[in-house]
């Protein structure tokens, strides 16, 4: 393969990576491109005041710096490594399995290695750009407050996107030859939601053991971990160094990210063709059931509830959604445990986040059963009214949240039957919300195209996300100030109306 | 046997999307009787069919499926009908099985019948082998046989068929014609498009020809063969003349 071809496979990777984000952005229609160009432009431009609030007091702090400083920034850079490597294995997890010009290049007279290694070189690129993207108002903050020696930055979050990719390359396909294809797409999606939320969950777990507090930032800027803390010339230190201009560090962390990656290249492009093959082929070889229990008796709706109980059991979005939920509850729940020794007041904050969690993990639920049919020829022309379909399948969303949430609600009883009064009737009505709206907006869709569903509506998103904030803002109020819950409750009733309002027109 | 009871009676039915998809269409399919539908692509067969289905409401017309209005009663009309599609919508995560129990169980079909039947219909698909296997790794062909199987469970007494042989081998498009060819011996209507012509020769007791959502001829091969003025030639022939002659369909 020459040089030129090279290029031009790059240049038709790079257009392959921008149409799938702008398919994404737009939901796949086409009127919608301008509106989505200038609405990223304008979200970048607003994206510059909240940097300024969090970042802007930062743009004049140079080094040397004490040692909680160094802490935090570094744990900063780390976070954001972690979500990068998250993004990453999602990227190259996709890659695998997306078999859509898999035969063409194969069958083509081209050296495998060699178009593989730019695929890899690809994902790379877009996971570091989209980094680059996303800190752009804050450095553009630091660049405005501090000068032209925060433009390193750019320099870190390359060095630190690049390595994310060579690593979640690495991870993946070592995945692959360690659990095989099947369980490799399940467990680099767990793997990914566990990253990207690991550290900040492992952060607030160590705040509340040591000081009793959700902030993360208590452990990060405590004396323990400043004792702990290696000498200010370690390499531990380097992100930050290169992050504050100094061009020794910056190129050494560049040289390690680009080190990394090619090395990783070297080593598992060859890979690359035999494990996307497999990925493609090989991932849906016969998986049996090992029961063989007889047909169950039971009403239409009966039947109804109990096949999309059964696809949510076996759905793998589903199972790794709700590992990312329980690990987000991991937190209040230590909290909650601790609080059983003593009577902190930090126990309210446990109401937010479990309804919160309730109504996020509805809305998925909500989608998945009822805008993602995979049959909806099937139910629509089996002898039951439409109404009747869609009570079985709301009846199921709110029955799998009532299993999920009631083991919660009951600890919380016997800490403070109140708060857990308020929790349960906060859960029910944030995943009753959620699913309100994922029915005003349904949609026919298979339920493998799940990453669309908050493409496919924005307006219905943003509601959702809103719904659930509104109602664990009025959880944690009525226990505290209810008549500032009132307000926030009936802020929310009117978001719904709203939404409603907008909704598309039902037959 | 085909007895003259209508299993299905379309009066003046009508649809449009952009254009008339089909056009006040007059259709009559005798009880036990197998029907085929061709035309060429954009003809209104499939839209037709949906919409006998349940699956699109009509702008205008009446559906009478076994003496049942099927706009005023569509839950009476769709509990003696089934549907199969050209691609077969079937659940990934479910086993053949697991889905035949499901479509049992829509239908309101008691276990201790829809059991035996559904295994039955899987073994005489050839499935046996796969029926605890889950549908994600099935070819089209088989996820074809087990829509099939999924529209035959609940015994309908009128089965709609879009295009059901597409992606099926010679010998599973064997099974599932002699199966077809069975329930018509046991009362059973069928209604099936396709674009195998052979099939609606040696299948069909009579034949529709359909374009620009309009039917342009109708009756068995001898009566198309004679509406075209020549008796030896092949329904492909017929076919072609008839919608030759038709304004070509979008």
């Amino acid at each position: 393969m020459t040089a030129a071809a090279l290029n031009w496979f790059a240049s038709h990777e790079i257009r392959l990576a921008w149409r799938e984000w702008l398919g994404m952005m737009t939901g796949g229609r086409q009127r919608r491109r301008r509106a989505v160009i200038i609405g990223l432009v304008v979200f970048g431009a607003l994206l510059h005041v909240p940097a300024y609030a969090v970042i802007g007091r930062y743009a004049t702090l140079r080094l040397p710096l004490d040692k909680s400083a160094m802490i935090v920034i570094t744990a900063s850079i780390f976070l954001a490594w972690a979500l990068m490597l998250s993004q990453a294995i999602e990227s190259v997890t996709r890659a695998f399995y997306a078999r859509a010009d898999l035969d063409l290049i194969m069958s083509s007279p081209v050296t495998l290695d060699r178009v593989f290694s730019i695929r890899l070189a690809a994902i790379a690129l877009t996971v570091t750009a989209m980094a680059m993207l996303l800190a752009t108002p804050f450095i553009d903050v630091l660049v405005f407050g501090g000068g032209l020696r925060w433009l390193a930055l750019y320099g870190v979050v390359m060095a630190i996107g690049l390595s994310a990719a060579a690593v979640a390359i690495a991870v993946t396909i070592l995945l692959f030859r360690a659990i095989g294809p099947r369980r490799t797409r399940f467990v680099a999606q767990v793997l990914a939601a566990a990253i990207g939320a690991g550290f900040v969950i492992a952060l607030q777990i160590a705040a509340i053991l040591s000081y009793g507090t959700l902030s993360r930032f208590a452990a990060l800027t405590s004396d323990a971990a400043a004792s702990y803390a290696p000498a200010p010339e370690s390499i531990v230190w380097w992100p930050v160094h290169a992050a504050f201009g100094d061009g020794r560090a910056l190129l050494l962390l560049l040289a390690c990210g680009f080190f990394l990656l090619g090395t990783v290249m070297v080593i598992f492009s060859a890979e690359f063709a035999d494990t996307a093959v497999r990925a493609s082929t090989g991932v849906v070889a016969n998986r049996r059931t090992s029961h063989t229990r007889s047909f169950r008796s039971g009403s239409r709706q009966q039947a109804l509830r109990r096949k999309e109980l059964l696809l949510l059991r076996r759905d793998p979005w589903l199972l790794s959604q709700s590992l990312m939920q329980l690990l987000y509850l991991i937190p209040p729940a230590v909290l909650l445990w601790r609080s059983f020794n003593d009577s902190s007041l930090a126990i309210v904050l446990i109401t937010p986040v479990i309804v919160m969690a309730a109504g996020q993990l509805a809305g998925g639920l909500g989608w998945l059963t009822i805008s993602g049919e995979d049959a909806p020829d099937l139910v629509k022309t089996g002898p039951l009214p439409p109404s009747r379909l869609i009570r079985a399948k709301i009846e199921v969303v709110l029955l799998v949240i009532g299993a999920l949430f009631a083991p919660l609600v009951i600890a919380l009883l016997f800490a403070s039957p109140r708060q857990a009064a308020v929790t349960a009737v906060g859960v029910m009505i944030a995943a009753t919300s959620a699913t309100a709206i994922q029915l005003w907006f349904r949609v026919q869709a298979r339920r493998s195209q799940f990453r669309r569903r908050q493409t496919s509506s924005r307006l219905a998103t943003f509601a959702e996300a809103f719904s659930s904030i509104g109602w664990a803002a009025t959880s944690v109020l009525a226990l505290s100030l209810p008549v500032a819950a009132l307000v926030t409750g009936l802020m929310t009733t009117a978001l719904l109306a709203a939404t409603w309002k907008f909704s598309p027109r039902r037959d | 046997m085909a007895s003259d009871r209508s299993a299905l009676e379309l009066r003046g039915l009508t649809k449009r999307f952009d254009r008339p998809a089909v056009d006040a269409l007059d259709l009559t399919v005798r009880s036990g009787e197998f029907y085929a539908l061709l035309g060429p692509n954009g003809a209104g067969k499939t839209t037709t069919l949906r919409m006998v289905a349940g699956l699109l409401r009509p702008d205008a017309g009446s559906i009478s499926i076994l003496g049942i209005d099927a706009l005023a009663d569509p839950v009476a009309a769709k509990q003696v009908t089934a549907w199969v599609s050209d691609e077969p919508m079937i659940y990934d995560k479910l086993t053949p099985l697991e889905y035949l129990e499901f479509v049992a169980g829509l239908w309101g079909i008691d276990p201790a019948v829809a059991e035996p039947c559904a295994r039955e219909l899987l073994v005489s698909l050839g499935l046996e082998a796969n029926m605890h296997d889950r549908c994600e790794g099935f070819s089209k062909g088989m996820r074809q046989k087990v829509a099939l199987a999924g529209a035959l469970v609940h015994d309908p007494r009128l089965i709609i068929l879009d295009e059901p042989l597409t992606g099926l081998d010679a010998l599973s498009a064997r099974h599932v014609k002699s199966l077809l060819s069975e329930r018509v011996r046991n009362g059973c209507t069928v209604i099936m498009t396709t674009h195998i012509l052979e099939v609606a020769e040696r299948m069909a007791d009579r034949i529709g020809v359909i374009a620009a959502g309009r039917l342009v001829a109708e009756g068995t091969l001898a009566e198309l063969r004679q509406q075209n003025g020549r008796t030896d030639t092949s329904l492909e022939d017929v076919f072609v003349a008839l919608v030759d002659r038709e304004p070509a369909a979008a």
